[in-house]
């Protein structure tokens, strides 16, 4: 495993925080994600030892929340969200206009390894819905127009990735 | 009744120059009610939460002075405080406010009931897709530790206590308060068999737990601000304090209002502040609690007697927004998520959407609700793509009926709910989708039209 050296430091620092090491494991499955972009089974290996546990206490936490994943997606992660008051304010328009400008189906990754569009549930701010998430940054009441709009800067590169160290 | 907000929580969010920096908050009197309450006995703080009857803001309504009570004090054991910030009911977006606007609002809130229970270690669990208000919340927490409102001998009392941030990843189950501590404690978020009912007895890590969401707990500030007995009188008796709704869907202006309990009746949110439909259109249903509350249906009339002796009879717009009112309304005020569907939207769609989201966020831990929610999915799926029969909406019904009540945890009700109050209230469309298709299929054409809502 090749982590990086602050990545490392995070992690010892939150495994002392915890009164059982066995806490720190989503945690730790979040920060070696950010490192690495997914979970390997090399990975989860990796966890599940600093934090004396079996692989497959990590494994069944990778298979159950949703947001841990076992590949890596695209340069840009595109999360639409799909629940009702999204859903109500044209979130599917949304997403529609998405998939056919960045010729990627919801649910995959592009072939050149663009962008992975994905349908999410309710992210928590339904009064500014249609919210659609790049990397860790936000956008509200991305109708199919600014939806277009965002389409075009991710193929130009010209959008943030919306990861904090990038 | 009055038409403005009376903002408790929600006081400086949204304040022209209000930063979520601990300067900021100094400078507007934060921590003072921290350094009242550290003088005072943990007890007294206690009595004045029972005194001031405020009910949890997170779902269930239960008086929190009385879950305090709960508390196993002679154990022995440690006790943990956890701060329920998984936000994950659809239509809910109130606790975001606070953590990005006003996070050390909650930090006070938090210590001061952490104080009050005298609890060891606490925690704040947040949803994994909250990434900057955890970023927020760690940058609060440290100028929180530098300024000794938490940590080491806090405000040189004697006592410590640390907030742990704990990020979630992405399932809806955590918000229930068995499941959030299984997922604290490493485990996938497979909620516990009750009794024990409250965590209060066993909790995380087999220690005596309370589990308090983020509105509830900066309620606790205030409480301590004015006494319980002052904030008792904020709202009706039974429903006191404040609540914020948010209100989503077919409004013209979508949003979060803080209003006092009773203060503001469904049609005042809708009309008033909110700005009504949109040109044009009329009102249809409106889930007032969050996705799992029944739906209302704009039409109805709601009949029947309050606890106090008193008699209503209400249209939709006539309700009064606070717990009771809702309750007897056959729905409830649930976690304040007030979703607003005008005459543009497909029932049975609706029905779809929300039975998706349930489908995908069934633990899986007991049959009915593995099995039976994603049939209800199956169901309503195949109702929008053209094979819908007359049957169906007894179907679902019958389905919904075999999971409520017949469940580990209560997500079994939040998934059946929906459905039973859907079809219940909207059986006739259900029925004219199956019909319309016929007829289309009859004239050649394709049975389906194109879905917007799944
Ligand atoms: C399926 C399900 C999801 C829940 N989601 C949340 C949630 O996201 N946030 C929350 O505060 N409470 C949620 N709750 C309620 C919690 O179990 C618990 O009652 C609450 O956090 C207690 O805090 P309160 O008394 O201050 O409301 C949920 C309950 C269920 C059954
Ligand atoms: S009701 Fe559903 S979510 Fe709750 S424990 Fe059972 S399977 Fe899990
Ligand atoms: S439904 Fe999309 S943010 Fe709530």
């Amino acid at each position: 495993m090749n982590l990086k050296p602050e990545t490392i430091e995070k992690i010892d620092k939150l495994v002392s925080r915890y009164p059982t090491k066995r806490s720190a494991a989503l945690p730790l499955c979040h920060l070696v994600q950010e490192d690495q972009g997914y979970l390997s089974n090399e990975a989860m290996e990796w966890i599940a030892r600093r934090l004396d546990l079996q692989p497959i206490n990590i494994l069944e936490l990778v298979t159950f929340y949703p947001m841990l994943r076992t590949k890596p997606v695209g340069k840009y992660h595109v999360r639409v969200c799909h629940t009702l008051p999204c859903a109500l304010a044209g979130a599917y328009q949304t997403c529609r206009r998405l998939e056919e400008a960045l010729h990627v189906k919801a649910g995959h990754t592009s072939e050149d390894n663009l962008v992975t569009l994905e349908y999410v549930e309710c992210h928590a701010d339904c009064g500014r819905a249609p919210v659609v998430m790049v990397g860790e940054e936000e956008y509200t009441g991305v109708d199919p127009e600014k939806a277009g709009e965002m389409a075009a800067r991710i193929k130009s590169g010209e959008l943030s990735i919306g990861m904090p160290d990038a | 009744m009055a038409l403005k907000e009376k903002r408790l929580i929600m006081k400086h969010v949204d304040e022209p120059g209000y930063t979520n920096d601990i300067d900021c908050y100094l400078k507007h009197g934060g921590y003072e009610d921290l350094k009242k309450a550290v003088a005072l006995k943990p007890e007294y703080i206690c009595a004045e939460v029972m005194e001031s009857g405020v009910r949890g803001r997170g779902g269930a309504g239960f008086p929190a002075g009385m879950k305090w009570k709960f508390l196993d004090r002679k154990s022995g054991k440690p006790i943990y405080l956890i701060c329920n910030c998984d936000e994950s009911e659809p239509g809910t977006f109130k606790d975001r406010q606070i953590v990005h606007k006003d996070p050390h609002q909650l930090i006070e809130g938090m210590m001061i009931a952490a104080f009050a229970i005298q609890a060891k270690l606490a925690f704040i669990y947040i949803r994994g897709e909250f990434f900057q208000g955890y970023r927020i919340l760690e940058k609060a927490i440290e100028e929180a530790r530098a300024g000794n409102f938490l940590g080491e001998n806090i405000l040189d009392t004697g006592y410590s206590c640390d907030i742990i941030v704990h990020r979630g990843a992405g399932a809806y189950i955590c918000g229930e308060e068995t499941g959030l501590i299984e997922s604290l404690e490493g485990k996938r978020a497979n909620p516990r068999i009750k009794p024990p009912y409250f965590p209060a007895a066993l909790g995380l890590y087999q220690c005596p737990t309370i589990v308090n969401n983020v509105e509830t707990l900066c309620d606790v500030k205030h409480i301590v601000n004015m006494g319980g007995k002052e904030f008792a009188k904020i709202g009706t008796s039974g429903n006191t304090g404040t609540r914020t709704w948010c209100v989503s869907g077919h409004v013209m202006n979508p949003g979060y209002y803080e209003f006092a309990c009773a203060d503001i009746t469904l049609g005042q949110l809708i009309y008033d502040i909110c700005g009504g439909l949109k040109p044009g259109r009329k009102l249809k249903a409106v889930i007032p609690g969050g996705s799992s509350a029944k739906v209302l249906r704009a039409d109805e009339r709601f009949r029947g007697t309050l606890q106090d002796g008193t008699e209503f009879d209400w249209g939709i717009e006539d309700i009064p927004m606070d717990f009771d009112s809702l309750a007897a309304c056959g729905s409830m005020s649930g976690s304040g998520g007030v979703i607003v569907m005008d005459d543009s939207t497909d029932i049975v769609e609706a029905l779809a959407n929300i039975n998706y989201f349930y489908a995908h966020e069934s633990c899986g831990q007991c049959t009915p609700c593995r099995e039976g929610v994603p049939w209800l999915r199956k169901v309503t799926r195949r109702m929008v793509d053209g094979e819908a029969r007359e049957e169906d909406a007894d179907l679902l019904k019958s389905i919904a009926d075999q999971i409520a009540g017949r469940t580990i945890c209560a997500f079994g009700e939040a998934a059946s709910w929906p459905v039973q109050s859907f079809i219940e209230k909207f059986k006739d469309e259900f029925v004219e989708k199956a019909r319309e298709q016929a007829a289309r299929r009859k004239e050649g054409k394709k049975p389906a039209t194109e879905t917007t809502l799944v």
